[in-house]
């Protein structure tokens, strides 16, 4: 069955202290060559028939609908994966 | 007078929310999120909780409970909805007040009693309040972050929309040091710390005075009841 992938991030002029939490734990590690980590969200949408332009389109609505709320993240990406086989 | 609170999966504070609106001698109404009927109340309350286990984020899955599509229409009507919390992330994410919630800027859960100054008076739920008093609430929260663009923040400062600022202390990091916002109209608010849980003696916050004193939250309740008296 095909899946669409969709994937959000926290606005670049937002804090993400997700992300500075894991960058703070980076640099005790010592891997000073990592400045920055933001963590965003991936969703994998199942649908139980082939994907065409209209359902592309609904689920763009619905990733600036309901899977992101756009006062504090960006739709980064819809796109549909490759089956099983194509890959 | 009938104040309906309605009730999400993962809702804890509704039956606090009622009580505090029978304190204040309004009639409590239990709404359920599933129905379309607000049954016929005269102001709304989404109270404190992790609906739906805040997964998505805070309010987001609440925002699309099919009771919302009645409450978003009454609000535009002008019917008085408070949210509180969970309530206030709900409201956010409804687009009813203006803003977002991120996780609070050190990243812990915080319980504290809370300094607020009242900012704006005039609203549906503060107008016993004078502007610039001083209140003690308590707030208990981990996504209590308020944020929003530049280009809002200085619309809402302008307008008279930021209605509770903390005071002393930013627990989360809230910009402008905002703990709570109305729509333009006034009639919706919402707001991070708990009123309902500061309405009985021995049972509210500290307060300089003595332990679990503070009855402040009792007069979000007043306010309700006399703009719905007016």
């Amino acid at each position: 069955m095909p899946t669409i992938v969709v994937e959000v991030m926290p606005k670049a002029e937002l804090l993400d202290p997700q992300g500075k939490a894991v960058a703070g734990a980076l640099t005790r590690l010592g891997k000073t060559e990592f400045s920055d980590v933001r963590i965003g969200k991936r969703f994998e949408v199942t649908v139980d028939r082939p994907v065409d332009d209209a359902l592309l389109a609904e689920v763009r609505e619905l990733a600036v609908d309901m899977f992101s709320n756009s006062v504090i993240e960006d739709v980064v990406s819809v796109t549909v994966a490759p089956s099983a086989g194509e890959a | 007078m009938r104040i309906g609170v309605v009730t999400f999966p993962g809702s804890l504070d509704d039956r606090d929310a009622q009580r505090a609106v029978r304190t204040a001698g309004a009639t409590p109404v239990a709404l359920w999120h599933g129905a379309h009927d607000l049954e016929g109340v005269d102001a709304i309350i989404l109270p404190g909780g992790f609906s739906y286990g805040d997964y998505l984020r805070a309010g987001a899955i609440a925002s699309h409970s099919p009771i919302m599509a009645e409450i978003i229409d009454a609000a535009g009507k002008g019917v008085p909805v408070l949210g509180i919390c969970n309530g206030f992330q709900t409201l956010a994410e409804a687009r009813l007040v203006p803003g977002a919630h991120t996780r609070n800027a050190h990243q812990q859960f915080i319980r504290r009693d809370q300094k607020l100054r009242v900012e704006n008076a005039n609203t549906a739920w503060t107008n016993a309040f004078d502007t610039n008093d001083e209140i003690i609430i308590p707030m208990k929260n981990a996504d209590g972050r308020f944020v929003a663009d530049a280009e809002t923040l200085k619309r809402i400062e302008g307008e008279g929309q930021v209605v509770f600022r903390y005071v002393d202390v930013n627990p989360n990091g809230s910009l402008n040091d905002i703990a709570g916002v109305s729509n333009e109209r006034g009639n919706v608010v919402g707001l991070m710390p708990h009123p309902e849980h500061a309405t009985e003696p021995g049972f509210g916050p500290d307060t300089v005075d003595a332990m679990s004193s503070g009855t402040d939250g009792l007069r979000f309740f007043e306010s309700v009841i006399a703009t719905l008296v007016r």
